[in-house]
Parts: C-alpha cells; structure tokens; sequence
C-alpha cells in the first residue's frame, strides 16, 4: 500500500528516488545556524565524493538531489528533456541554488524538500518561497519525517503531495487535511486573510 | 473587549476537536513523547514535577468577569482550587490531568478562550500594557492591533515550527509599560508627523540565559504593514535561526551573529516580495475589530468625589491602599485599581478560585464586566469610578486582594520555580515568602518606595529577573539551590540589565542580602530618589562591599 498522497487521495509513487550514498565518517551538516556558515564560508552540503558515488537509474523517473543536478548535469539533461527528471532538496541547502540550475524551475513536474526531523519548520517558508517567489506550479511534495499534524500547515505553505512516513497511516492523515476549515491568515493555498475572504460584521452588541 | 464571531468560534471549536485527537492518539500509543510533545506544548501544556501544567492564553491581559468566573470553575473542578497568573498575563494550573486536559479546552471555549500557542516554538500569547486604553500617557490604543495580530499568528502555517519560541509586545505610550525592548519583535505605536499611526520596530531583545535589550530595526512602519513586515522578519529568523542549540536558537542570537544592519538588509529583501500581499490590514478590518475597543460608556463625573475624599481623610487603612493602588485614568472622575496577588507569605501571582470569583463579580459591579492581568502577576479593575472605590477595597480586603503593596519591595514578580517547574535551578517562591516576611512592615515598606524585586528559578528569565531593580535568579551549585542577585535593571523606556553584584547565596542568606542592599541605598538615598536611581547615580560598588562586608564578617 502506498503511503503518497497528492491532492487529497493516495497514489502509488511513480518517482524513483535517487539518495546520496554515505560514505564512511561523513558528517553533513544540517543545522540552519551552518546554513548562515556556508554562506559565509562557501562550504559544500556534500562532498564531491558523495555525488561522484551516486548511481543514476539508467531508465524510468528519477527524484534526484538538487547537488546531483548541479555536479552531474550533463548526465541528466536528456532525462530533464523527457520529462524524467524531478530534484529533491534538504531544508538546509539553499533555494537560491536551486533556482539559478534551471532556466525555468517549472521544466520539473515535481520538486520534493525532505524533512528529516519533523520539527523543523523551515520546510514551510521554502515551500512558500517556491510557490510565491519563484512561480513553481507542478508538485510539490514534502518527504521524510513527514507526520499528519503538520499536514495542514503543509498544505497551507505550498505543497500538495506528501510521502507520509512508513510507519504511519497515509490513509488516517487524510483526515488532517481539513483540521481547520476557515483559518485566519492569508497563505499560500489561499492567499486571503479571513477578512479579505468572507465579510465579518461585529457582534451586534460589542 | 473582543467578542468572537463565528469564525473565531470554529477555529477554537476545530481545535478542541483537533487537540482532542491528539490526546487519543498520544494515550493509544499512535503517537511518541517526541512526537507529541510539539503538538501539546502548542496547547500550553507542560509536563512538570508533580503533573502537567496547563498554561492558559488572556490575550493582551484582557478578560470577562464571565471569563473569569469559568477560570475559577475550571481550577475548582480540574486542579487544586486554585491557579497562577504569569509574567505573560497568563493563567497557569498546576494540578490538571493529561487526560482532561481536552475537556478543559471544551469549557474554554464556551467562553471564548483556548490554551494556542501558549507554549512551545512559535508565535506566542501577544502582551501588552496593563493599562491599554486608559492610560492617561496613552498616544495609541495597541489592542486592536494586537487583536489582529492574535488572529494572524494563530495557526500561521509558515511559522508553525520555529527555532525557539518568539515572543511579541506591543505598545503605545510615553511610558513604556510592555517591556517592548525584551521581546523577540517589539511594537512601539506612535503619531508620525501626519499624525498618522506609525510603529517603531525593535527587534531581538530578550532575558534567559543571554540576556539583551532589543536594537531598532525600522523607525517607521506604517501601521497596515505590521503582518507583512512581521512575516519578513520572521521568515528570515526561520530559515536561518539555529535549530543546533536550544540555547543559541532565539532571534536575538541571530541578530546578534549577523549584525542588525545586515539583519535588517535581509529582512527589508524579504519585505520588498511581501510589501502590500493581502495580509496587508484595510482600514475597514482595523475598524472593525476596533469597535471592539472603543471607551467604556462613561458618565459625565466631576473630578473629585466627595465621599471619597472623607474616606481617605478618615481610614488611614484605606488611604495608604488608595496610595498604592489607584492609578489614574483618562476619563475625569473614574480610577484603575490593581488587586494585589502579593499578599505576604503567599505565592505571588495565585489565586484561588472564591477570590477569582469574587473578583469576577467586581468588574461585573464595578467596571463594565472587565479586567486585566498585569505583567507584574495582579489583576486589574480599569475603570472604575471613584465613588466606589470605598466598596470596593472593602469587598477586596475582606478576600486578601487589597495588600497595600503595589509597586513596593513585596510586590514580588515571580516565577513558579522548583516547586511546580521542572527546568527550574532553584525554588523561587520560598524566596518571595521569606523576603515578604522580612519586610511585613506596611509604614517601612512605604518609606522604602518604589521598587521592583524579580524572581526566576533558572536563566529561562520567567520572572525577568535581569530588569528588577532587584534580580534575584536560582541557580545550581555541585546540586544545590544558590541564588544569584542583580541589581540596577529596570523595564521603560530607559530600559537595562541589571549588574551581577557577586558570588551567589545560599536561600536563608536572602532576606539578609536583600536587607542590607534596602539599608545602602535609604543611607545614600537623596530626598527625591527611588532604589534605582542611586544604584544609577552610585553604582553597584558601595551595595557589593556592604552586602559582602558582612557576609565575610559573619562567616569569620
Ligand atoms: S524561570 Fe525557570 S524555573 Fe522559573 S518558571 Fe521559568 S523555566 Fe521554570
């Protein structure tokens, strides 16, 4: 049983994912304070030996790291041309690179942004940036530790698939969809505060 | 007040039912302690010593007598009969059951109250001036502002699960009364020179274990762009705030790393994308949410009261309450009243739930059906005329609400420390008792004047003790309780951190310590000085040497 939700129904995967193998002591580094260091220093999110060791499915639809893309690109152009190709990013690499390896962000038909501990909220302000700052308007799916109680907030920021962890019910999740059915603020998937979408009158006694 | 329309009553209502869920899972086993930890501290509860602890939001300190007489029902049936009002205008219980916990949240909501947000990583319970809207120094009403500014952080998706929790204070007065400068974003309301509304932004200011005033991120923000700029400010903390280190994760430490220049370069980057979205507020929403805030119906009074005047010449009992405790008011011929939560010998900021009810049925009588919490942990009757203020210091002293001591040494600000708190270093409350009984002297305490004395079990800072005149802060030593004392820190305008005056002290050296810096300061003292004035004007230098003089003579 697929544990994939697009939209609000359960799909089977037909991406293929690509990881980064790990190669003995590697430490990679994740932590938004690092992230401010990268910038500063110019340190890679993963070593070139790590992206040279990675096997490349020869046929079929790949999800592939956003460093794969960028170090190997010659390799998967043509697959990017047959509408093969689909890029995956950690919360802690950088959207701006990711932008800048395209021409057009939306030659992808899915870009994923794995989560690897579900309390890490940045995954909800690229999510957002993805959709608003950089007009990105295929799939856009969240994978990882990816739980049902911070589906709605998923959704809200930008995504509409979700790989729900293994061990839990895709099937239960559905039902966090519609935690709430008016909230307040204006977001991504509607983009209208409560007052902007439907006329509030004051209690007639205030 | 904010009276919820039917919107407001679906996302409460929806989080009952969510939170209810929640629970089931949590006690079925679906869920881990890791898992749902986030989701219950995001419903203000706590896992403490001796049972949870329920943190209950007031938004901006503002309550119903309805409201409040539902808090004392709630305390009476699911807790121990009694509940603490915090630092942050909240209500906290002490005793209640995990598994109640949603029933709880279900009566809540019938009065218009939830527990969202109140804990855990993200937007917080927004705080303000006690005196919102009567302040005689009042340039701008901040309420319907912060009203807006509830509803906008509340469940906002993208700021869901922050670094480390961001706390907001809003204000708009000369005085600064808000603390704006030891928040995460600080918003100082003001008249621009079109007499337009406009805010001054501070941001990154905060206590705990590094404690920093905030620095000035913009000067001028005009007031329909306070959620977009929030969420550019906010965003760029959430990416790259640390999520490494707890104790390095609040928005002061990246401010601090990147410099507020190139803090604020990226932030008015982000603004430039979000500038004008629809979060942008119209005149027409900041209407009506701020037909929630207009003035009391008034009557027309003289400014002086008669009946008033006779009872303050005749009960010196009444007169020194009245000194203390009646703060003026906008309006000719009405009063605030704060009720003290600082009797000596008690816990400083509880209350039990008759003295919530009775003091439910005095706003009821006395002051349009409302009340507030003050960040100082006392409730607050804001409008009340001055004819009644005999009744009404009668009925609060018959229930221990009237201690003539606000503002003084025993009005203690305090955290519930290693009684209740399972971060804490040290007990706080014990403290406050001893030092209260220390000072139990009504005429020495009124000589000794303003000043303000600040307790925190451990460097979380609950009790701000870095912005007491005097702070005194638990901490722990090869496993036992020391304390560590400050003074010279004070909250306003002129806001600072206090000056650590040396090593730390064992508990029953406390009333002692605070003894001796009392005794430096009314021998030093000039005739119009309060405490912190001739801490500033002498510094720290002759307390240090008198409390340590003796210390050392004593253990010689
Ligand atoms: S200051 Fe420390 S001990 Fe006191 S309430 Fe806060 S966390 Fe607990």
């Amino acid at each position: 049983m697929s544990n994939l939700i697009l939209g609000t129904s359960i799909v089977e995967d037909e991406w293929n994912l690509v990881r980064l193998p790990v190669l003995g002591e590697e430490t990679v580094r994740k932590q938004a304070g690092k992230v401010v260091l990268f910038k500063l220093t110019g340190e890679k999110t993963y070593s070139e030996e790590q992206i040279a060791a990675t096997v490349i499915p020869a046929t079929g639809k790949i999800l592939a790291p956003l460093s794969l893309w960028i170090a190997r690109r010659g390799e998967l152009e043509s697959r990017l041309a047959a509408g093969e190709l689909a890029i995956w990013l950690d919360t802690h690499e950088v959207l701006a690179d990711l932008v800048s390896a395209f021409d057009d962000i939306n030659q992808l038909p899915l870009i994923a942004v794995h989560v690897e501990r579900f309390a890490d909220g940045r995954i909800f302000s690229i999510g957002n940036l993805l959709r608003t700052r950089h007009g990105y308007q295929n799939t856009l799916r969240a994978f990882g530790d990816v739980l049902r109680d911070q589906l709605f907030f998923l959704k809200r920021c930008g995504f509409d698939s979700y790989l729900i962890r293994a061990d839990r019910s895709a099937e239960d999740a559905l039902a966090s969809l519609k935690d709430f059915s008016q909230p307040y603020q204006g977001a991504v998937d509607d983009k209208q505060p409560v007052w902007r979408r439907v006329s509030r009158q004051p209690a007639s006694q205030p | 007040m904010y009276k919820y329309d039917e919107i407001d009553q679906a996302i409460v209502d929806e989080r009952v039912a969510q939170y209810r869920d929640q629970t089931r899972r949590y006690l079925a086993g679906e869920l881990t302690d890791e898992e749902f930890r986030p989701l219950r501290l995001q419903n203000g509860l706590y896992i403490q010593r001796h049972a949870p602890m329920l943190r209950i939001a007031v938004p901006y300190g503002m309550l119903s007598s309805r409201q409040l007489h539902k808090l004392a029902d709630i305390a009476a049936r699911y807790d121990r009969g009694y509940g603490h009002f915090s630092t942050r205008q909240n209500l906290q219980l002490n005793w209640p059951k995990l598994e109640d916990v949603p029933d709880i949240l279900a009566e809540l909501a019938t009065v218009q109250m939830h527990a969202i947000q109140t804990s855990g990583n993200c937007i917080r319970n927004i705080t303000t001036d006690q005196f919102a809207g009567i302040a005689p120094d009042e340039i701008i009403d901040p309420r319907a502002v912060a009203e807006i500014m509830r509803q906008w952080s509340t469940f906002h998706p993208e700021f869901a699960l922050l670094p480390r929790k961001f706390k907001i204070a809003v204000s708009g007065t000369k005085q600064d009364r808000a603390i704006v400068q030891a928040h995460d974003i600080g918003l100082e309301f003001y008249r621009d020179s079109d007499n337009k509304m406009a805010i001054k932004v501070w941001v990154g200011g905060g206590l705990g274990r590094t404690p920093i005033l905030g620095s000035v991120i913009r000067e001028h923000l005009e007031w329909q762009h306070v959620l977009t700029y929030c969420e550019a400010i906010i965003r760029v903390y959430n990416l790259h705030g640390r999520r490494d280190n707890a104790y390095k994760a609040r928005i002061k430490i990246l401010v601090k790393a990147l410099g507020i220049d190139e803090f604020r370069k990226q932030v008015e980057a982000e603004w430039a994308y979000l500038k004008d979205s629809p979060n942008t507020i119209t005149e027409a929403e900041l209407q009506r949410v701020a037909q929630y805030f207009t003035k009391m119906p008034y009557d027309t009074l003289p400014a002086h009261d008669a009946s008033f005047d006779s009872a303050i010449a005749s009960n010196p009992a009444f007169a020194a309450w009245v000194k203390r405790s009646v703060h003026a008011h906008q309006q000719p011929g009405y009063r605030a009243v704060t009720l003290s939560l600082k009797p000596h010998g008690r816990a400083p900021g509880d209350a039990t739930s008759e003295q919530m009810h009775v003091v439910a049925d005095l706003a009821e009588k006395y002051s349009f059906g409302e009340l507030r919490v003050s960040h100082e942990q006392n409730l607050i009757l804001a409008d009340v005329r001055l004819s009644d203020l005999f009744s009404i210091w009668e009925q609060a002293r018959a229930a221990g609400l009237a201690t003539p001591n606000i503002g003084l040494l025993t009005d203690i600000i305090c955290c519930p420390g290693g009684d209740f708190c399972s971060l804490a270093n040290a007990k706080s409350i014990p403290i406050a008792e001893a030092i209260q009984q220390q000072f139990d002297n009504l005429d020495y305490l009124h000589d000794i004047g303003d000043i303000e004395l600040n307790i925190s079990g451990c460097m979380n800072a609950c009790g701000h003790h870095h912005i007491g005149h005097i702070g005194i802060l638990g901490v722990d030593k090869d496993g036992s309780e020391w304390y560590q004392v400050t003074i010279g820190g004070k909250q306003g305008n002129d806001a600072s951190i206090g000056t650590v005056i040396g090593p730390s002290f064992a508990a029953e050296e406390m009333p002692g310590v605070v003894q001796r810096l009392i005794d430096v300061y009314l021998q030093e003292r000039t005739e119009e000085e309060r405490f912190i004035d001739t801490v500033r004007r002498i510094g720290v230098a002759p307390f240090k040497a008198h409390v340590y003089a003796k210390k050392e003579a004593a253990h010689v």
